[in-house]
């Protein structure tokens, strides 16, 4: 039950939100920020859970459409807890960085942001593929106007962009779930759209590898990594910044979390068979996305190619199966799922205050706003990968992990780590250092970091050294997950390799 | 009093966070005290520390703070190690380390910046612990780049002019190079050998490969990448001499007494790998020699007072790459506390030479500043003499220890031996020319200013300057840590080589003073032969290295950014709208609403598909 409260919860914030509107304009953001917080009270009762023998902390499995096999199925274990967190953790965030920037249509705005949560956490926890569709589309839409409504210049182009990429791929994925679901019909006689039903479904061959791409393009469009990339620089530089923090630190991770959950897990075969073309295209976005990132003026179009490349890691790991890949994968998505939404915040509060996003504008800022500049610093850091700090943790073991599989394409991802310094350096240089120069803009508004701003960067910056210094607090809880998923895959995922 | 080796690094830690949660906000006074006592303390913990460690007579002491993380069969934690090597390492880095940031209190005291400096300062020496008291490699690489990181910061510290930013730039982008190449050697330690703890990995490594077996030569080569990169040695050097665009004590203490020399630490510490690859050891001392000659080159002809030291850092850290490589692991560590002595020594005199001078850096516009500048001649005198490895100072021990062993070595020795003494002769050249152009002759510009140096900045200064002439003498307790329980061989060198090692930098002095003190030779008159000229500007700049990788990587790299700025694959997504755009507007255009349109369209289609069926 409290799985379905948690998304209820979401659902009924935003609907409360949006009618709250009509009481006072600055009453949705406080309703929107009550319930998330709560959704966040509740998920810590699953963190002291006892799991008992299997690693399902919760589950629930009631009918819905029985005739066809779809059921209500939410389940969570530790993996599926950690992207929880995260989600109402940056759901935080994400409020109080559109707290003053969202004026217009505020309640529809809050309304938009809790169903796409509400859709985060439904994916995180569906364990029906039917019911894990429909979530899927669920934090689709209301995505799909915040870019529309309250994005910048070109927001109706970067709305339809973002629609458009993602439900294609969406239509391959339901393809491919309904054949699965045929297909176990066919073996078993009835129909099912159960996960653990489908884990027994026996496909072959070129079928197995056609139902798995319909997965992998579905999952690797969201990721996002090359070539179906191009969607989230234009989203990004759109976007309000709410929206960046929403979709770099949350929806890109339902990507990753598909593929460790359901791309490989029902395919092993074929993902073995994959393996090498799946970690080499993380590692053209690896290192391709870092190169389009430092040509970037635009800086949120920087920060958007620099996702890609990060995420690059997190394909990486997933692909090379093994436990420090995946813990390596997953620490990735945490730790970048801050980072990312960060530095979008920062590039967000920087258009907020000077009216521009042009880099070749800006300079010398350090001098003006001290603490802005200390704490983009800071997550630049963070995010070329300096140990200490969270991302290093993801990466290094990602890439450790991935040096036991592909000694090759390892080597060539290393190359990330410098590519990484190159574009973090450029941007502080061409933002923060230099001199201080104002031609280009209105400086009137430009303010330091105030008290709330400091808060949840120092949240941030807080739970990144956390991770970077002790990370075993998040290790700890996708363990157990991410072994049974290798103990179950690996016979066949090794057999294949060999 | 062991227990409390997890107090080195948290002192300096902790002075950074009050430093940085307080925003700049302290008085000065209060920032110095923090800064700079942090570091004593640290000082005090290791003297103590060192104390109790050499009378309990143990080889070694572990102390596990926390696990860092476990992942499956990779467990590494924060964990301490001491032994002979660490304990030079972490007595050096708080002991300079304190005399620099006493110096900084007084240098850096007109500067608004103030608490920014000593806040990276300190968290520079935080993270120097960590690198040298790691027990694992990869916490050993948390104090690596962290190391990597306080070094940008201080080298664009005086972050308004671009150039700085850029040379900052240049210098982390650079040894990232390397530190990319030691990650990539770590997963294959890992892989191979499965645990990244020091002894533990050493230990398995001698047992599991062969002497010269690919995986020891792959694994030492990798180190090696990021010893080269951060030890500003051929071929990644080309960074440390622009990192002299931060302040000066920051050069002393980073980019001379402890940073660069993490490289050098590196291999000493792992030097079990490189014995098990006899011919990656020969590269270490062939890349030490050759990069010690080429920077003896370039130090000859520059004319800014900090790009010389600069120089002559990346050369005696090449004769300490030449040690290692000759297997006189000793001796290098040896020379590297020497060095350390004097090069800080050396670099805070031109701090007080330039601070004094408002500014100036060309040494030419200097001259008979002796009495002008008595602290800073002093020290520079005795500096000098050190690193020309004058007989009976410091840097004249280690020196002549290293090149003995070379000359032991069966093989290259010889050459390798050879090429250290024309290297000496340089040294002893480009120390003094530096001497007698700032200190002798006639006085030239800058007649008016005073020696800038209080309490603060002289009293490391003289405690430097003890240290350079009479630090030789110190014992350095890391025979267990090399020999593997053998006893060192006595020397046996003829009278001859020894003569020779003796004289070579003599005469380089002697060389320098008829050209720069009598002026008996006149450069003018070297430089009007057109070879000279055009040797001396190749040298000048740094053998043409910087420009060669800015054709070979920088510019490529900027090309290809420019050219794809707007990405190639995002044209192709454009492109599809495009295709369905046009395919829209031809296939509305059929829908005319003209009835005849329609039934010549529907006959002809249907003649098309007739035809079509009877050919197929």
């Amino acid at each position: 039950m409290i799985l379905v409260a948690l998304i209820t919860i979401l659902f009924l914030g935003g609907v409360l939100a949006w009618l709250s509107e009509g009481l006072s304009p600055k009453a949705p953001r406080v309703v929107a920020l009550i319930a998330v917080v709560i959704d966040l009270l509740v998920m810590f009762a699953l963190l002291g859970a006892d799991t008992g023998d299997s690693n399902w902390i919760v589950q629930l499995n009631a009918l819905w459409i029985p005739r066809f096999g779809i059921s209500f199925h939410l389940a969570a274990d530790g993996l599926s807890v950690l992207m929880m967190v995260l989600t109402a953790f940056l759901g935080i965030v994400a409020i109080g960085a559109a707290w003053d920037e969202i004026t217009d249509r505020a309640g529809f705005f809050y309304f938009n942001l809790l169903w796409t949560l509400a859709g985060v956490i439904g994916v995180f926890t569906a364990l029906d593929l039917f019911l894990f569709f429909f979530f899927w589309e669920v934090m689709l839409i209301p995505m799909y106007f915040i870019i529309a409504i309250w994005g910048h210049e070109n927001k109706n182009y970067a709305a339809m962009k973002f629609f458009i990429f993602t439900q294609v791929t969406g239509m391959l994925m339901l393809i491919s779930i309904l054949v699965l679901a045929y297909f176990h019909y066919v073996q078993f006689g009835w129909f099912s759209f159960d996960y653990f039903d489908l884990l027994n479904v026996s496909t072959s061959g070129a079928i197995q590898m056609w139902v798995m791409l319909g997965f992998f393009v579905a999952f690797s469009t969201k990721l996002p990594s090359f070539p179906f990339h191009s969607w989230l620089p234009d989203a990004h530089s759109q976007a309000p910044t709410a929206g960046s923090v929403i979709l770099a630190g949350v929806l890109l991770k339902t990507g990753a979390y598909g593929l460790i959950r359901f791309a490989v897990p029902l395919f092993p075969e074929a993902s073995m068979q994959f393996a090498p073309i799946a970690m080499t295209l993380a590692v053209i976005s690896i290192l391709y996305c870092a190169k389009v990132a430092f040509a970037q003026t635009d800086i949120k179009r920087l920060i958007a190619y620099t996702s890609v490349s990060h995420m690059g890691f997190v394909m990486l790991g997933i692909y090379a199966w093994n436990e420090q890949a995946l813990q390596g994968a997953v620490m990735t998505m945490l730790a970048h799922g801050l980072s990312a939404a960060a530095l979008f915040m920062l590039a967000g509060g920087l258009q907020h205050r000077i009216h521009t996003r042009d880099m070749d504008h800006m300079g010398g800022f350090w001098a003006k706003v001290p603490r802005l500049s200390f704490v983009a610093l800071f997550f630049s850091i963070a995010a070329l990968g300096m140990p200490g700090l969270g991302n290093f943790v993801g990466e290094f073991l990602a890439l450790l992990g991935a040096f036991k599989a592909n000694i090759t394409l390892t080597v060539a991802a290393a190359f990330g780590l410098i590519f990484a310094s190159v574009y973090s350096l450029w941007v502080i240089q061409k933002v923060f250092h230099g001199v201080y120069r104002n031609s280009d803009f209105d400086d009137s508004h430009l303010d330091d970091l105030s008290r709330r701003e400091m808060f949840y960067y120092g949240a941030m910056m807080i739970g990144l050294i956390w991770m970077g210094m002790y990370p075993q607090s998040f290790l700890d809880l996708s363990s157990a997950t991410l072994i049974n998923l290798i103990d179950e895959t690996g016979q066949v995922f090794y057999a294949v390799g060999q | 009093m062991q227990d409390l080796i997890w107090l080195l690094p948290t002192f300096p830690l902790l002075g950074f966070l009050s430093l940085v949660l307080t925003s700049g906000n302290l008085p000065k006074q209060a920032v110095a005290v923090i800064g700079a006592g942090s570091i004593g303390l640290s000082f005090l913990t290791a003297a103590a520390i060192a104390v109790e460690f050499l009378g309990s007579g143990e080889t070694h002491f572990v102390l596990e703070v926390w696990r860092w993380m476990s992942v499956g069969d990779f467990s590494p934690g924060f964990s301490f190690y001491l032994d002979g090597l660490s304990l030079v390492m972490m007595l050096i880095i708080t002991g300079v380390g304190f005399l620099i940031h006493l110096y900084s209190t007084g240098f850096m005291l007109d500067d608004p910046s103030y608490s920014r400096f000593f806040a990276y300062m300190n968290l520079f020496v935080a993270s120097m612990l960590m690198l040298v008291l790691a027990d694992n490699l990869v916490l050993l690489y948390l104090g690596w780049e962290g190391v990597g990181l306080c070094s940008y910061l201080l080298i664009g510290f005086w972050y308004e002019k671009p150039e700085n930013g850029y040379a900052a730039r240049k210098a982390f982008v650079t040894t990232r190079v390397g530190d990319t190449s030691m990650a990539i050697g770590l997963f294959l330690l890992f892989a191979q050998l499965g645990t990244l703890n020091i002894q533990d990995m050493l230990h398995a490594a001698e047992t599991q490969w062969a002497v010269g077996s690919g995986l020891a030569v792959a694994a030492s080569l990798l180190l090696l990448g990021g010893a080269v990169g951060k030890s500003a040695q051929l071929p990644l050097q080309t960074w440390l001499p622009d990192a002299m665009a931060g302040p000066t004590p920051i050069s002393a203490l980073i980019h001379a007494a402890t940073m660069v020399t993490a490289g050098v630490y590196l291999i000493a510490r792992t030097h079990v790998l490189f014995e098990l690859a006899p011919n990656v050891q020969l590269l270490v001392a062939w890349i030490g020699l050759i990069t010690l000659l080429m920077a003896g080159f370039t130090a000859m002809t520059q004319h800014d007072i900090k790009r010389i030291l600069a120089y002559s850092t990346v050369s005696q850290i090449g004769y300490m790459f030449l040690g290692l490589g000759v297997g006189a692991w000793s001796a290098s560590v040896f020379h590297l506390m020497t060095h350390a002595f004097f090069k800080a020594l050396l670099f805070l005199a031109a701090g007080t030479v330039i601070l004094s001078l408002h500014h100036e850096h060309d040494i030419f516009k200097m001259g008979g500043k002796r009495k002008q500048l008595p602290i800073a001649f002093a020290s520079f005198m005795i500096g000098s003499l050190a690193l020309a490895a004058f007989p009976f100072t410091s840097g004249y021990f280690s020196k002549d220890e290293i090149l003995i062993a070379a000359l032991e070595m069966e093989g290259p020795g010889l050459l390798l031996w050879i090429g250290g003494v024309i290297g000496a002769f340089f040294t002893g050249i480009y120390s003094f020319r530096l001497v007698f152009v700032v200190f002798f002759g006639e006085s030239k510009g800058h007649h008016e200013e005073k020696e800038v140096a209080g309490f603060s900045m002289a009293t490391p200064l003289f405690i430097l300057m003890v240290l350079a002439l009479f630090g030789g003498w110190i014992q350095i307790p890391v025979d267990a840590v090399f020999s593997h329980g053998e006893m060192p061989e006595e020397h046996h060198i003829s009278g001859l080589m020894h003569g020779i090692m003796i004289a070579v930098p003599l005469l380089g002095i002697a060389v320098s003073y008829l050209f720069f003190m009598s002026k008996t030779f006149s450069v003018d008159k070297l430089m009007a032969n057109p070879l000279a000229a055009s040797l001396h500007r190749f040298w000048f700049s740094g053998w043409g290295m910087d420009a060669l990788y800015d054709l070979l990587f920088v510019k490529p790299f900027l090309f290809l950014a420019r050219i794809n700025k707007s990405d190639l694959i995002d044209a192709f997504y454009a492109l599809l709208v495009r295709v369905s755009q046009v395919a829209h507007s031809m296939l509305a255009r059929t829908q005319t609403g003209q009835l005849n349109w329609y039934a010549m369209s529907i006959a002809a289609s249907v003649v098309l598909l007739i035809t079509l069926g009877v050919l197929l």
